[in-house]
């Protein structure tokens, strides 16, 4: 099967910023993305919101420019105030096309 | 009920009684906490409820009863964070940011509260008008918005105001309890009928499993105790009470029955740890959790629970006659 290289990005964050997040990924150029529930541990303990829930984890394979973006807006916006953690991977795909 | 049976009633019934349950299991070391989303069903269950049973009073009662103690209310909820902003500054070292996000938490109102304060009126025998949950989404947000206006002053960054304000007023609290008081209203009294079992007679047992985990949730923020300071802790006990006495006071001066200013007295007191901590982490990102909800949701909350509910209601029978 014939596969490309993309970037898998994975958010690690504090739910609360959920709706600003998929905001910022999609204006970032992301297609698509999974977002789902998480639980842990880091160096930021308290959350500001048990109600709307603890964490969670968003994950979108993207090309290497949005991927740059994205982690430029995360540096920016979001290091500095909120609990966030993010990290690329390398992916292969099929379908490529799909998601650039 | 004189004020010693009236405190050892809240203090043997069962919703509070689950409360200092989950505190003990997490001072244990034991977990008990619900799986996420049936606390979620519980809150959404707690949250509608109160919303109908508030609409379906607010349409038996005449306009002109509701009005002035909506006023005295919206009053309350720009006085409460002005005055928190002011004392935090001689009770505590803290910088203005996080002394607007505390007042912020401290004019907002919290649900479970008022919740435990009507099931505690409700066994009492001490009657208040339904409308009170009116009262309750009244006080809910205008501290809010004035909590950040203090802190945002002050902030590294200006608050993108517009979102901040679209978020507090579409989040899951606000949506449901005014949702529910329009469900209420327009169902009336026939339409309630048919809920009743539910959202009636269910309702303390619900309210005691959410209490249980409202339990564990403070015994956490307990642990961010010595991080607080004794300031910050002898104001979140004491600014309650003076803010209770300002809502009784209110209530009665605008016409509310002994029950009615006790709750009125209650949601004053109380310090929101649901949509404050919300809009402040997202407006305020530089104020500190570790102090509003350490203070709101760690001593606040548990000093009304098991103190402050049959304390106002004592302040509010000797002020009422």
């Amino acid at each position: 099967m014939h596969t490309e290289e993309l970037l898998l990005v994975t958010i690690v964050a504090e739910a609360i910023v959920e709706h600003r997040l998929v905001r910022d990924v999609a204006a970032a150029g992301a297609r698509g993305w999974t977002v789902v529930d998480a639980r842990g541990q880091g160096s930021r303990g308290v959350r500001a919101d048990e109600f709307e829930g603890s964490n969670i984890r968003l994950e979108t394979l993207v090309t290497p420019q949005v991927a740059d973006r994205i982690l430029e807006v995360l540096a920016r916006d979001y290091f500095p105030r909120y609990a966030v953690v993010a990290w690329s991977t390398a992916a292969n795909v099929v379908r490529p096309e799909k998601y650039a | 009920m004189d004020t010693w049976s009236l405190a050892a009633a809240n203090l043997t019934s069962p919703p509070v009684l689950a409360f200092l349950l989950g505190l003990a299991a997490t001072a244990l070391k034991g977990d008990l906490r619900l799986p996420e989303p049936v606390y979620q069903l519980l809150s959404f269950y707690l949250l509608l409820g109160i919303g109908i049973k508030g609409g379906v009073a607010l349409r038996e009662a005449p306009a002109g009863d509701v009005l002035l103690p909506v006023l005295v209310t919206l009053a309350l909820g720009i006085v409460i964070p002005l005055l928190a902003f002011v004392v935090l500054r001689f009770m505590t070292r803290l910088g203005p940011v996080d002394r607007g996000a505390l007042a912020a938490h401290y004019g907002s109102t919290s649900l479970v509260t008022f919740t435990a304060a009507i099931v505690f009126l409700g066994a009492a025998g001490v009657s208040y008008e339904g409308f009170v949950t009116t009262l309750l989404a009244v006080l809910e947000v205008p501290a809010i918005v004035v909590g950040l206006m203090l802190a945002g002053r002050h902030a590294a960054r200006s608050a993108s105001w517009g979102e901040s304000l679209q978020e507090i007023l579409t989040s899951r609290s606000v949506l449901l309890l005014v949702g529910g008081l329009v469900l209420g209203f327009v169902t009336g009294t026939a339409g309630y009928a048919k809920v009743e079992p539910f959202f009636g007679g269910m309702f303390t047992g619900v309210l005691t499993l959410f209490l249980l985990e409202m339990g564990v949730i403070a015994a956490r923020r307990l642990r961010d105790l010595p991080q607080a300071g004794f300031g910050l802790v002898a104001f979140a006990i004491a600014f309650p009470v003076v803010c209770g006495v300002m809502g009784i006071a209110g209530g009665l001066a605008a016409g509310l029955s002994t029950g009615g200013a006790a709750v009125l007295g209650v949601l004053a007191a109380s310090a929101s740890y649901i949509a404050a901590p919300a809009a402040v982490r997202l407006a305020l990102p530089e104020a500190n959790p570790g102090y509003y909800l350490t203070a709101s949701l760690g001593i606040t909350f548990p000093f009304n629970l098991i103190v402050g509910i049959p304390l106002y209601l004592a302040i509010a029978q000797a002020l009422g006659g």
